[in-house]
C-alpha cells in the first residue's frame, strides 16, 4: 500500500493497490493550494488527503482532521468528492489515524480547516477524476475531451460507452499525474455536494447508541485510572493515605505523581487505578491529601479586580497601538463617555469528561485519544516520558465537543504517565468535577474606555486601557488583545494600552478566543457613544466602517475589510426590519458586529424585559460572510445557531471564580449552562456570498451576540451592562 | 450484590456494589455504551434511560433499586434505528458533537409517550434537564415535532405501519 515515489514536483503521489486499485496522496500547500519549490526544498510538503479506490469500484475517503462536533469529518470529504465526481452516498469515510508527515496538519482550531483545505482539497479531487478520464480514453482509444464524468463513472456519448472508476483504477494508477494547477476545477454551478445540505456523517451510529466516542473506547485487560490534582493550579502532593486506598475493593495501583513543567505539563496528584472505573472512584472517596499549594494559593478573582483598579488609575504600562494624540483629542472634544468593563474566566465544559487510553508497552505508547491537536499531544508525551515521538501512535476518536479545551492534552499527558508507571494500559476517566477545576478558562478580563466625540457626533478620540494577565508586556495564553480592535484604523486619534498581572490560573483558547470577550466591550462601548452622539447604532457603525483604514507602521493588518462588514451589517439590519418595526414596551433591537477567524459576522437580537429583569430572546437574525461558496449549509446553520446560544449562556450565568488559587464551580449544579427553555425560538441564520475563498464557521458567529443582546436591553430598560454575567446584575432568563 | 433486571428486554444478573449507579452498570459491566456520562449529579441528562417506561437518570439510579425493574436504553429504543425519533433525528441532522443526543432521545421518547403532538412548551418543560453543550436546541425541537408528526402518519396509515 506504500505510496512508491512519483515525480515530486507533481506534488501528487498515485500508486497501485493490491487487488487492482488506485490510491492517491496529494502534496500541495495547505494555506493556498499554489505550488511552493522554496517548501519543497524545505521538506516541508504537506500531503493533505487521500482518496482509494478499489477495483471493486469502492471510493474510500479519507477524513483527517479530528471531529469534535465541527462537522470536518462530513466537510472535508465533500470537497474531495464533488471534484472527484463520485455519489456523497456511495463514498465510505475512514478517520485517519495521526501522521501528519502523510496527511499535513490534523487539527481543530481557529476555524482553520476550510481556509487551508479548500484548495488543496479541490485539486486533489480534480487530479484524481483527470487521472480517471485518462485511464477510460485509453482503454477506448478516443480523445480525453470526448469523456465525461458522473457518479463515479467516466462515459464517452459518442459510443454509448462507459466504465466504473473501479474498472479504471488500475490503469489510472500507472499514469502520470498531473500538475494539479493545470487541471480543471469543478465550475461551481456544477457541484452537486458541495452547498448541498449534506447531514452529518455518524448521527445514523449515535441516535442508536453505538460506541462512536473517545469515552467509549475500551481494550481487553486494560484498567481503569482517576487522578485526583491539586485544586491549587500548580501545587503537589505533600502526602496521602496511599494505604487506606490500595486497601479498597479493586484497587491495583495508588501513587503519587509529581508535577513536571508548567501547567500544561504533567500536574501534581495521587493516581488510582482499579479493574473498574467506579471501583477507582470509590476508592478515591477515601483519598484524603494534604497539598503543598505553592505560591499562586492566595489568588482570588476578587483579588484580580482589586488590582485591575489599582491599575486603571495608574494609566496602561504598555502600548498596543496609537494614531495622534487621544489625550489631547479628548480634552478637546465636544462630548466624553468613560466606562469600565469587565467579564469573569469561564470554562469550556465540554460534554465529555476528558478521557484518554494509553497503552505504554516496550518503550512505546498507543494513545487513543479525544484530542484536538493529537501533534501537539504526542509531542508533550514523549517530551514528559522520555521517549521520541516516532514511538507514539495516536489514534484520533470523536470528542464529544471541544470548544478549544482538548488543545491541551493534558489528560493524554496523564493517561501514558500512569500507564508507563503501572506497565499496562490504561484508561483515565476524568469526572465532571475534575474537568471543571482543571481547565485552561477563558480569562477574564478588564477594560477602563474613553470616547470623545466631535461636534458632528463623530468618534474623534478612541482610549482603551486593557488590564488582563500576564507578566511585563508578555500576556499568558489567550489573554491577550491586538492593537487592529476596531474602531482602531477607523477613528482620528486612538490609544490601545495594557498593563498585565501574574496568574496562576490555567488559561486557554476557547471558542472565538479573545473575541468572546473583547466583542463583548468593544461592540457595547461603541453602542454607548452612538447613543450619547444621538445617533442611530447600525448608521454609526456604518459610517464608521466606510472610513478608509489606516493602521499606523507596526501593527500587524488583521486582513479586515470594513466595507465587507458594512454590507453584512446592512444586511442583517434589512432582514431584521431595523428601524423599521414598532416593538412594545420593554422590548427592544440590538446590534453588533465583529470579525473573527476571517469570518465578518453581525447579529441583530430581538429582547424584552421585564420589570423583574427576566430576558427573553425572541428572536436573533445572523448574517456571516465566509466568503464565495457555504460548502454544508446544514452544518453552516446549525453551527451558527450554536454560536449564538452558546454566546446566550455565557452571558447571562458562566463564570468560573477563583478563591485561594482554586476553581469555585464543580459541576452543572453551580455552572449553569443555558437550557432548551431559554433557547431563543428562532436564530434566522443568512450568509452574504462575497468574492473571497471559503472561511471557517466553528467559531466567528458567536462574538457578536453577546454585545447585541446587551446593547437590546440598554435600549429596552435605559441600563447599560458593563460585566458578565449578567446573572450577577440580577437578570435571568423569563 | 446479584442483582436482577430486564434491559431491553433481556433478563440480566449483574453482581456489583449496591450504590453503584446504573450508568456505570449498563456502561463498564454490560457494555451498553449508548449512554453517556456527562456530571454524576443528574444536572446535564446525558445518561438518561428509561426504568419502568420513566425517563430517569442512570447516574441517580442505584443498583439496588433496579431488582425486577424494566430497563430500556438507546440500544434498545428500537431494532434497528427506525423508531420516530431516531428518523427524526437523522433527518433534521440535529447533533454537532452528539454527545448528548442519546439522551435527549431518550428524554423525547418519554415525553412523545405522553403527549404524541407536543407543543414548543411541553418540549421545553419535558426537555429541561437534558443539556446541549453545542446548543443545538432548535433543531432539538424542529425533530420531536417531526417525531410526532411520523408517529400520527403513521397510526394514520395502517399500511404504511404494516411495512415497517
Amino acid at each position: 500500500m506504500a505510496p512508491h515515489t512519483l515525480d515530486r514536483r507533481s506534488f501528487l503521489r498515485v500508486s497501485s493497490l493490491a487487488g487492482g486499485g488506485l490510491l492517491l496522496a496529494t502534496y500541495l500547500d495547505p494555506l493556498t493550494g499554489a505550488l511552493t519549490p522554496a517548501l519543497e526544498a524545505a521538506g516541508e510538503f504537506m500531503p493533505n488527503a487521500f482518496i482509494k479506490v478499489t477495483a471493486d469500484g469502492l471510493v474510500t475517503i479519507v477524513a483527517k482532521n479530528p471531529e469534535v462536533g465541527q462537522g470536518i469529518k462530513t466537510m472535508l470529504p465533500m470537497i474531495l468528492a464533488d471534484e472527484f465526481d463520485v455519489d456523497w452516498t456511495a463514498i465510505r469515510l475512514e478517520q485517519a489515524d495521526l501522521n501528519e508527515a502523510v496527511y499535513g496538519r490534523q487539527n481543530a482550531g481557529g476555524s482553520t480547516a476550510t481556509p487551508t483545505n479548500w484548495d488543496p482539497l479541490r485539486k486533489a479531487g480534480a487530479v484524481a477524476r483527470h487521472l480517471m478520464v485518462q485511464a477510460a480514453a485509453q482503454t477506448w482509444n478516443v480523445a480525453a475531451s470526448e469523456c465525461t464524468t458522473a457518479s463515479g463513472r467516466v462515459h464517452h456519448k459518442a459510443s454509448n460507452r462507459s466504465l466504473g472508476y473501479g474498472e479504471l483504477a488500475a490503469r489510472a494508477a500507472t499514469l502520470p499525474v498531473p500538475d494539479p494547477n493545470t487541471v480543471a476545477l469543478k465550475d461551481p454551478k456544477n457541484y452537486k455536494i458541495i452547498g448541498q445540505p449534506i447531514k452529518a456523517v455518524g448521527v445514523p451510529d449515535i441516535v442508536v447508541g453505538k460506541p462512536v466516542f473517545s469515552i467509549d473506547f475500551t481494550l481487553p485487560g486494560m484498567l481503569w485510572a482517576v487522578f485526583e490534582k491539586c485544586p491549587v493550579h500548580g501545587g503537589k502532593v505533600a502526602s496521602a493515605n496511599l494505604d487506606v486506598v490500595k486497601a479498597m475493593p479493586g484497587v491495583r495501583h495508588a501513587f503519587t505523581v509529581e508535577p513536571r513543567g508548567d501547567l500544561t505539563a504533567l500536574a501534581g496528584g495521587v493516581a488510582i487505578v482499579a479493574d473498574t472505573w467506579w471501583q477507582a472512584k470509590t476508592a478515591r472517596d477515601t483519598l484524603v491529601v494534604t497539598w503543598n499549594e505553592g505560591p499562586t494559593a492566595a489568588q482570588s478573582s476578587a483579588g484580580f479586580a482589586a488590582r485591575a483598579d489599582e491599575f486603571f488609575a495608574k494609566g496602561p504600562a504598555f502600548t498596543l497601538s496609537r494614531l495622534g494624540d487621544s489625550d489631547a483629542a479628548l480634552a478637546g472634544a465636544t462630548k466624553t463617555v468613560e466606562a469600565t468593563y469587565a467579564y469573569p474566566f469561564i470554562s469550556h465544559a465540554p460534554l465529555e469528561p476528558q478521557n484518554c487510553l494509553a497503552s505504554f508497552r516496550d518503550g512505546a505508547v498507543e494513545l487513543w485519544s479525544p484530542s484536538q491537536t493529537p501533534e501537539r499531544g504526542r509531542q508533550a508525551v514523549a517530551q514528559t516520558l522520555g521517549i521520541a515521538p516516532e514511538k507514539i501512535t495516536t489514534h484520533l476518536l470523536r470528542a464529544g465537543g471541544g470548544f478549544g479545551r482538548r488543545l491541551t492534552n493534558d489528560f493524554a499527558v496523564e493517561a501514558a504517565w500512569i500507564s508507563k508507571v503501572i506497565g499496562a494500559p490504561v484508561k483515565l476517566q476524568w469526572t465532571r468535577e475534575d474537568d471543571m477545576r482543571h481547565d485552561f478558562y477563558r480569562p477574564g478580563g478588564f477594560h477602563r474606555l474613553k470616547g470623545g466625540l466631535d461636534a458632528n457626533g463623530r468618534i474623534a478620540a478612541w482610549s482603551g486601557h486593557f488590564v488582563s494577565y500576564g507578566e511585563g508586556e508578555r500576556f499568558i495564553q489567550s489573554a491577550n488583545m491586538p492593537g487592529t480592535e476596531f474602531p482602531a484604523g477607523f477613528v482620528p486619534t486612538w490609544h490601545l494600552g495594557a498593563t498585565t498581572q501574574p496568574c496562576g490560573v490555567p488559561t486557554g483558547a476557547m471558542r472565538a478566543p479573545r473575541s468572546n470577550a473583547v466583542a463583548f466591550v468593544y461592540q457595547s462601548f461603541l453602542d454607548e457613544l452612538a447613543h450619547a452622539a444621538g445617533k442611530d447604532p447600525v448608521q454609526f457603525r456604518l459610517d464608521l466602517l466606510r472610513v478608509p483604514r489606516s493602521l499606523p507602521a507596526g501593527v500587524t493588518n488583521d486582513g479586515f475589510d470594513g466595507p465587507r462588514m458594512a454590507r453584512v451589517l446592512e444586511t442583517v439590519a434589512e432582514r431584521a426590519g431595523w428601524g423599521t418595526r414598532t416593538l412594545p414596551k420593554g422590548s427592544a433591537l440590538g446590534v453588533a458586529f465583529y470579525y473573527s477567524h476571517r469570518g465578518y459576522f453581525a447579529h441583530v437580537a430581538e429582547v424584552s424585559v421585564d420589570a423583574d429583569k427576566a430576558v427573553r430572546v425572541h428572536k436573533v437574525w445572523v448574517v456571516g460572510d465566509i466568503g464565495r461558496q457555504v460548502i454544508n449549509p446544514s452544518n453552516a446553520e446549525n453551527q451558527a445557531q450554536g454560536c449564538v446560544i452558546d454566546g446566550l449562556s455565557q452571558m447571562m450565568s458562566q463564570a468560573i471564580t477563583i478563591e485561594k488559587g482554586r476553581t469555585v464551580q464543580s459541576n452543572f449544579s453551580n455552572y449553569q449552562l443555558l437550557r432548551i427553555r431559554q433557547a431563543p425560538p428562532a436564530v434566522d441564520v443568512h450568509f452574504v456570498l462575497s468574492d473571497h475563498s471559503p472561511t471557517g464557521l466553528g467559531e466567528p458567529a458567536l462574538p457578536p451576540i453577546l454585545p447585541a443582546v446587551c446593547n437590546a436591553i440598554f435600549t429596552a430598560t435605559g441600563n447599560r451592562v458593563r460585566s458578565l454575567p449578567l446573572a450577577n446584575h440580577g437578570y435571568r432568563w423569563a | 450484590m446479584a442483582i436482577t433486571f430486564t434491559v431491553n428486554g433481556t433478563s440480566r444478573t449483574v453482581d456489583v456494589p449496591s450504590d453503584m449507579p446504573l450508568l456505570w452498570v449498563l456502561r463498564d459491566v454490560l457494555e451498553l455504551r449508548g449512554t453517556k456520562y456527562g456530571c454524576g449529579v443528574g444536572a446535564c441528562g446525558a445518561c438518561t434511560v428509561h426504568v419502568n417506561g420513566r425517563a430517569v437518570r442512570a447516574c441517580q439510579t442505584r443498583a439496588s433499586s433496579l431488582a425486577g425493574a424494566q430497563v430500556k436504553t438507546i440500544e434498545g429504543l428500537s431494532p434497528d434505528g427506525s423508531h420516530p425519533l431516531q428518523r427524526a433525528w437523522v433527518d433534521v441532522d440535529v447533533p454537532q458533537c452528539g454527545y448528548c443526543q442519546a439522551g435527549q432521545i431518550m428524554s423525547a421518547a418519554a415525553l412523545l409517550a405522553q403527549k404524541p403532538a407536543p407543543t414548543d412548551a411541553d418540549i421545553d418543560q419535558a426537555m429541561n434537564g437534558n443539556l446541549c453543550r453545542c446548543a443545538t436546541y432548535i433543531r432539538i425541537r424542529q425533530a420531536i415535532h417531526k417525531a410526532a408528526a411520523l408517529t400520527a402518519t403513521a397510526t394514520a396509515a395502517p399500511q404504511a405501519q404494516d411495512q415497517e
